[in-house]
């Protein structure tokens, strides 16, 4: 682990990779809620890291270094991941074309991306957009060189190693392989988006 | 710092009767939703917005407009108090005082003039109403939460508080240095030690391509010292991030929450209400300072805000 500056009113933790990050954003959430990191204000989950948001005015970044050391040793407290189920209707603009990439039956691009279990790595890009990892890597495959001016809010996608369901209708250079009738992000719901950092996410063929 | 401010019952509108170039309704910010790739939004230059709010006597943090170069024309259709901050007003045509609140009647037109830098505010006595959206009434023009930008004859709810007049005595706050304060990192090792160097030598040049989520420099590119690409981490307002071309991105209110480009410095919070106020085509300058300087010059600016509205 290593506590970076980012300004005075921000602190990166970097760390090994993703399961290292959760761990740490929990230990920092947890020391957040319980008042025990002053001025510590949000925290932002990344690939390899942690971003801490912090009152400059207030804020030790000591203190934030010593919990987000816990979270990396594994004796600040973790809480069980949930599970999101989202159900897909398997009919993508770009299914055909990623079973003829990969030389697999478009079945088989179904049954694989249904198969895995996916982490909610970090969110971006648009509100309540995830990239969650854990993609098998028979279905890896590139984004397009052009994105699409608009891709229906529910595409599900993938892209390189990660997978995604696209919250708002917005340009996006992902393949997509179906699309869910859940709204994504809600702004009017509790909580407002579907996935949190470090959830676990199954898809469901319908 | 509340970014909503109690509710009291709204008695008046204002109308829009010239949204100007880009005009939005804009508090403190969306925090807390950061996690979930919600940006904060909030005022490009939080100084000259908390200063107008103070100045017509609501918190620092109350929903304000922000004007972008061409400033709006409103109409009240309530009696009320307006301040503006970043430029100067007229009302029927008479100029009002300059850093000072302002009694408006109700069907009287004010018009906002912008400068000298890119962005006024518009305070109300009371504050401007209507929905929070994640418990914050900034308009986000990215992400396309919170009140919309200003369409001619919108008519914006607002609260009514009787308001004693304010004026801003600039002179109390501590003058801006003419180069821009940065704490380098955290992966300024991504460039080559003369590109750093080169980057705090400047000037660079502000692009039209700038907007509420970043301002788009021109200059000496910074070259990279490392294959690869970083992997996406959390951004802060005032990161200058750098793309492959070398030339930085200095990071807005309206900027996304992650970010796969490489940081090579950030504004410090004291200076980043400039950054939010470049016009096109203006030269800027770089200089790093310690965090500790950077969290001390803040900390001066604070404590002179609490004193330089009287």
């Amino acid at each position: 682990m290593r506590l970076r500056l980012a300004g005075d009113s921000a602190l990166l933790v970097e760390v090994s990779d993703t399961v290292e990050a959760h761990r740490v954003r929990a230990a920092l959430e947890c020391a957040r809620a319980e008042g025990r990191v002053p001025g510590l204000r949000e925290t932002v989950a990344g690939q390899r890291s942690v971003l801490a948001l912090v009152d400059p005015l207030a804020c030790d970044p000591a203190r934030v270094e010593r919990v987000a050391a816990s979270g990396v040793a594994g004796t600040a407290p973790a809480a069980e991941p949930r599970t999101v189920h989202i159900p897909v209707v398997y009919d993508g603009a770009d299914l055909d074309w990623v079973a003829e990439h990969r030389g697999l039956a478009v079945d088989e691009v179904v049954r694989r991306h249904g198969a895995a279990v996916y982490t909610v790595a970090f969110l971006g890009f648009s509100p309540g957009f995830g990239y969650l990892s854990g993609v098998d890597p028979a279905l890896h495959v590139p984004r397009r060189d052009s994105p699409r001016e608009k891709v229906p809010a529910g595409s599900v996608a993938i892209a390189g190693d990660l997978t995604a369901v696209y919250p708002q209708a917005t340009p996006g250079g992902w393949r997509l392989l179906g699309h869910t009738e859940l709204a994504v992000f809600d702004p009017k719901r509790t909580p407002p988006g579907l996935f949190e950092p470090g959830d676990l996410v199954r898809f469901t063929p319908v | 710092m509340d970014a909503v401010a109690p509710v009291t019952s709204v008695v008046g509108t204002v109308e829009v009767v010239n949204p100007g170039a880009l005009t939005t309704v804009q508090d403190t910010g969306r925090f807390g939703w950061a996690h979930l790739g919600v940006p904060a939004a909030g005022p490009a230059d939080w100084l000259s917005h908390a200063l107008a709010n103070l100045l017509v006597g609501n918190d620092a943090g109350a929903a304000a407009l922000e004007g972008t170069l061409l400033g709006p024309t409103l109409r009240p259709r309530v009696d009320t108090t307006f301040a503006v901050v970043g430029g100067t007003a007229t009302v029927d045509g008479e100029p009002t005082p300059v850093d000072a609140s302002f009694p408006v009647r109700a069907g009287q037109r004010v018009a906002v003039r912008i400068g000298p830098g890119a962005r006024a505010y518009l305070a109300v006595a009371g504050g401007f109403r209507g929905e929070p959206v994640l418990g914050s009434r900034a308009g986000d023009t990215f992400a396309g939460l919170g009140p919309a930008p200003l369409v001619r004859n919108d008519r914006l709810p607002v609260a009514v508080m009787p308001a004693r007049p304010r004026r801003l005595r600039r002179d109390l706050l501590p003058p801006a240095d003419g180069r821009l304060r940065v704490v380098p990192g955290p992966n300024d090792d991504w460039f080559e030690p003369d590109s750093v160097t080169d980057l705090l030598t400047g000037p660079y040049t502000v692009s039209t391509s700038s907007d509420r989520v970043g301002v788009r420099l021109s200059g000496t590119p910074l070259r990279r010292c490392r294959p690869g690409e970083l992997a996406t981490a959390g951004m802060v307002t005032g990161a200058l991030q750098v793309p492959p071309d070398g030339q930085p991105i200095v990071l807005l209110a309206n900027h996304g929450p992650t970010g796969g480009y490489p940081v090579v410095a950030v504004v410090a919070t004291v200076d980043l209400p400039r950054i939010g106020q470049v016009r096109p085509g203006v030269a800027v300058s770089f200089t790093a300072v310690s965090r500790e300087r950077a969290v001390r010059a803040y900390a001066e600016l604070r404590a002179a805000m609490a004193t330089a509205v009287v």
